[in-house]
């Protein structure tokens, strides 16, 4: 079973559906103690960092998160659910989970073609292979809705980059963690595959 | 660096779609789901669902069609028609769609789209935009004017003012959609397009006019758009995702590629 966690930041219908559609069990959970002894967890997101961390805080599910890091679950987070794993977001300078070092930072475009958020369809180059990316061909275009991008501080965590006017990280990792910035549950065939590895993926890295 | 989008609108009444859709196997397909599903498979970018019902007791019979989509079709899609409140958006969300289209309950009230971009966020509010080419003047000094109640009621509220109080508001994109050309398939309206595109940050999705691939080509060039919205040109069959895609990347321009994938 896998706990989607809820926390009123995210369009938790999409993330379920398509596990749904791939077959695999799931729920949508805001019990911390759920999310402690579930079996993988996905952690989505769409909104505001700071709303995000206040509502993981009030219910305890910060705490719980931190507990399945270390005891070993796999967790998947994706957009603000990717942000928020780093230890600082510059969205409402927000003191973030911290589960990796580092911080997000906002898109700063020099040429005015390019908007923020970033939105769309982008490639995906990867950088150093990961279990979660068995299929996906490298630079498979994901869909992405973001104005905050992933900074972590060892570039070691990364495991693909996209590029919207500066290289940014797409896919971050550490353990049994990994976090992509794109929303893989509306990203076809390649956000399906992901899905898909997640769920058989023991939480080693390679 | 991003792709361009293809997207492509269903208008959906009662359930059905308005026209028939038509498929390279000459099927004509009635059903939104079939419909959105094959598009999905052909490599389609987005979606967009444009609920016609005239009667809003029938507006459930859209919230099953939504939900049916999400749990089949893994790109975003919007939805949009009849959305007059922000609980309106949310039952369109929670039923699995990305996004809302707003366009005449905006343009009544404009602070539907502060609401709704503060309870779900920019990225989920579309502002749709019906515009007509008229002479200008102090009120529409752009000369291009919003219209609603499909380009019948003129609002005397200048396009490109709207375009930049809406982005201020919190939309997330705007779709830019000539009256002028919707239905002539000569063409979109390249400058109109431009026009805004240029006015705001935000990504500017053309609509209305899109007959050939050098159509899309024009607007999402020298109009500046982020995403072409194509009806009938898709939904007649003479063409299909693929060969417009294939179109669009032979003349350069960068678009998701979707090799591999079924052509409908």
């Amino acid at each position: 079973m896998i706990a989607i966690v809820d926390y009123k930041a995210g369009n938790l219908t999409s993330v379920q559906r398509a596990l749904d559609h791939l077959g695999l069990a799931s729920c949508v959970t805001l019990d911390p103690d759920v999310v402690r002894r579930a079996e993988r967890i996905i952690f989505p997101g769409v909104g505001h960092a700071g709303t995000a961390m206040a509502v993981l805080k009030e219910r305890g599910l910060d705490v719980a998160l931190q507990a399945a890091y270390a005891a070993g679950t796999p967790i998947l987070g994706t957009c603000v659910g990717a942000q928020v794993i780093l230890g600082h977001s510059e969205e409402g300078d927000t003191t973030c989970l911290g589960l990796i070092a580092g911080g997000c930072e906002r898109f700063r475009p020099n040429d005015a073609a390019l908007k923020v958020p970033h939105m769309g369809w982008n490639e995906v180059s990867v950088v150093k292979d990961h279990p979660v990316l068995r299929g996906v061909p490298d630079g498979a275009e994901f869909y992405f809705v973001h104005s905050y991008y992933l900074r972590p501080a060892d570039a070691a965590n990364v495991y693909a980059t996209s590029d919207h006017g500066v290289t940014f990280p797409a896919i971050i990792g550490q353990r049994n963690l990994i976090a992509t910035q794109f929303h893989s549950e509306k990203s076809g065939p390649v956000g399906l595959a992901i899905l898909s590895n997640f769920a058989g993926w023991s939480g080693s890295p390679c | 660096m991003l792709s361009k989008r293809l997207i492509s609108c269903l208008d959906v009444r009662n359930g059905r779609l308005a026209k028939s859709v038509k498929f390279v196997d000459t099927r004509d397909i009635g059903d939104p789901v079939e419909t959105a599903r094959r598009y999905y498979a052909a490599g389609l970018d987005e979606l967009v669902f444009y609920d016609i019902t005239a009667s809003s007791d029938e507006r459930d019979i859209m919230i099953d069609v939504v939900s049916q989509v999400a749990a089949q079709v893994f790109i975003p899609f919007s939805v949009g028609g009849g959305l007059r409140t922000v609980a309106d958006c949310s039952r369109v969300l929670l039923a699995g769609a990305e996004k809302v289209n707003v366009n005449s309950a905006a343009v009544k009230n404009p602070q539907l789209i502060a609401d709704a971009s503060l309870a779900f966020g920019a990225q989920a509010v579309v502002l749709s935009m019906d515009i007509v080419r008229v002479p200008a003047s102090a009120a529409i000094p752009s000369g291009y004017e919003i219209v609603i109640n499909g380009g019948r009621t003129p609002m005397g509220l200048d396009a490109l003012a709207w375009a930049r109080q809406g982005a201020a508001l919190g939309a997330g994109e705007i779709v830019v959609n000539s009256i002028d050309a919707d239905g002539t398939r000569a063409g979109y309206e390249v400058r109109l397009t431009r026009l805004i595109a240029d006015a705001v940050t935000i990504p500017v999705i053309a609509s209305g006019g899109g007959g050939q691939p050098e159509h899309l080509y024009e607007v999402l060039t020298d109009g500046h758009a982020d995403a072409a919205l194509v009806a009938s040109m898709l939904h007649f069959g003479e063409y299909t995702v693929p060969e417009i895609k294939d179109y669009l990347l032979g003349r350069g321009l960068k678009m998701r590629r979707t090799a591999g994938q079924a052509v409908a």
